[in-house]
């Protein structure tokens, strides 16, 4: 087996946190259940990963099949990588069946075509998801095993999921080979990133549950707005005023769980408006700013900004959008035309 | 009763008792908090601010937390000659302290204390430079 192999192996291994390892060889299978029997796990990482390069030894484990394992480490721990929406357009409303054997004949042979030191590797889920693996080389140097691209594709859906590598020069071919092996004609980059790969899938199929126009019976009494486990000896005055921001909320956010995202970024290309007496700017030109909102779970602190009494309710339609936009990353231009206000450009 | 601004709203008027101290709670970690109470100020009768009146600041425990200057509330506190407490609502110790300085601070300014009435705290106000 090749040292290299060997050492990606081991290393791949250590990535994997003690109580998975079993399961993850399991479910890559390359290994037999004697030979996993053999594995003693309670030792400290280093001597698991050397039992198992030596157990992938005797199998003459090849780059293929440890691609494979990388595949299962980084679909456990999907959340770890930071992942961008795109978008692919067809040219006509041609309905094609998916052939998935078709779709990696081609992408293989236009991405191997363009660049021969690739490694790629397709790995199918249940839910409908594939995934691609590929690791970069140059014409004159082998694939960096170590940088590769993940590449999650819905075959009923226009949509792919890439979490590109640090080598960003190989993304246009990237999507050249996957517009190509879909049967699309256009591809282009949604301004829509999070570390949350189902939050994105979340968003773009519009999984979550969503502000429906919908005129349901039953009020909103199902839902308490604070345990009334409260002293009777406590007046809440602005009770009507609590109803309206949690009425107003559900409105804009929904009733249930919303898709995890880690940061909205708005870019201004406005101009500053100050008192014209106080003659900050002047020169008439676009203020640049960067206003960047970050959070562990930043659609649920936006929703719980107004019940929390830090901000009025309803909030700006800026940071709403969000969600039924499909984007998290804004450019704010002035409106050219009579009313100079900002618009959010598309 | 508890409000999230001023003024209450008209319609539970008639349902109200006489009030007899209002604590403005600031939240150290939220300008927005500041000047919601700056804005309330606005709505109080003047007669409220012999005493009736206290400034509680909130949240004094998260030191890297701070959006407010505590001299800014200091100064508040002077401009409206009423009292400025700071408290940690997150430690029950400290709140337990709290609420029971509030609720002697309302029995005074409720009249139940004999011989002491909310106008005692006015001169204790006073910076002691003036004198």
């Amino acid at each position: 087996m090749d040292e290299t192999v060997a050492e990606y192996i081991r290393r791949t291994v250590l990535k994997i946190p003690r109580d998975e390892i079993k399961t993850m060889l399991q479910k890559w299978g390359f290994l037999s259940e004697a030979q996993l029997q053999t594995l003693n796990f309670h030792q400290i990482k280093d001597n698991i990963s050397q039992e198992v390069v030596q157990l992938c030894e005797e199998n003459s484990a090849d780059i293929k099949q440890a691609a494979v394992l990388d595949i299962i480490y980084n679909h456990i721990h999907q959340n770890k990588r930071m992942w961008s929406v795109y978008q692919m357009k067809k040219s006509g409303e041609e309905l094609e069946y998916f052939d998935i054997t078709d779709f990696k004949k081609k992408f293989k042979g236009r991405l191997q075509s363009a660049l021969k030191n690739v490694t790629i590797t397709f790995k199918e889920y249940e839910d409908n998801a594939i995934w691609i693996r590929v690791a970069w080389g140059t014409p004159y140097k082998r694939p960096n095993q170590y940088k590769p691209s993940y590449v999650v594709y819905h075959s009923q859906t226009p949509y792919v999921f890439i979490s590109a590598s640090v080598l960003k020069s190989n993304l246009p071919l990237l999507c050249q080979a996957l517009i190509v092996a879909s049967n699309y004609h256009d591809i282009r980059e949604m301004e829509l990133r999070s570390h949350s790969l189902n939050s994105l899938k979340d968003i773009v199929f519009k999984r979550y549950s969503q502000n429906f126009q919908t005129y349901y019976p039953k009020p909103l009494q199902e839902e308490n707005l604070e345990p009334e486990s409260a002293d009777i000896r406590i007046v809440q005055e602005n009770r009507s005023e609590k109803e309206r921001i949690h009425r107003l909320n559900r409105e804009v956010f929904g009733g249930g769980p919303l898709p995890k995202l880690e940061f909205a970024q708005y870019k201004l290309e406005t101009m500053f408006k100050s008192d014209p007496k106080m003659g900050v700017l002047d020169k008439k030109e676009p203020f640049r700013c960067l206003v960047k909102f970050s959070s562990p779970h930043l659609l649920e602190s936006l929703k719980s900004l107004a019940p929390a009494g830090m901000a009025d309710a309803p909030l700006s339609p800026l940071l709403t959008c969000i969600p039924h936009k499909a984007r998290n990353y804004f450019k704010i231009r002035e409106k050219k035309g009579l009313f100079p206000e900002s618009f959010v450009s598309p | 009763h508890l409000a999230t601004s001023l003024p209450l709203p008209s319609e539970r008027d008639h349902l109200r008792p006489r009030i007899d101290l209002i604590v403005f709670m600031i939240d150290i970690k939220s300008k927005y908090s500041l000047r919601n109470v700056e804005a309330s100020l606005a709505h109080v009768d003047a007669s409220f601010f012999l005493g009736k009146v206290c400034f509680l600041v909130t949240g004094v425990g998260r030191v890297n937390a701070c959006s407010i200057e505590t001299n800014a509330v200091c100064k508040l506190g002077e401009a409206y000659c009423s009292p400025v407490l700071f408290c940690e609502l997150e430690l029950e110790g400290i709140r337990v302290v709290t609420a029971q300085r509030l609720l002697r601070m309302l029995q005074i300014c409720a009249g139940h204390i004999p011989g002491v009435s909310a106008l005692s705290f006015v001169p204790l106000m006073r910076n002691s430079d003036d004198d």
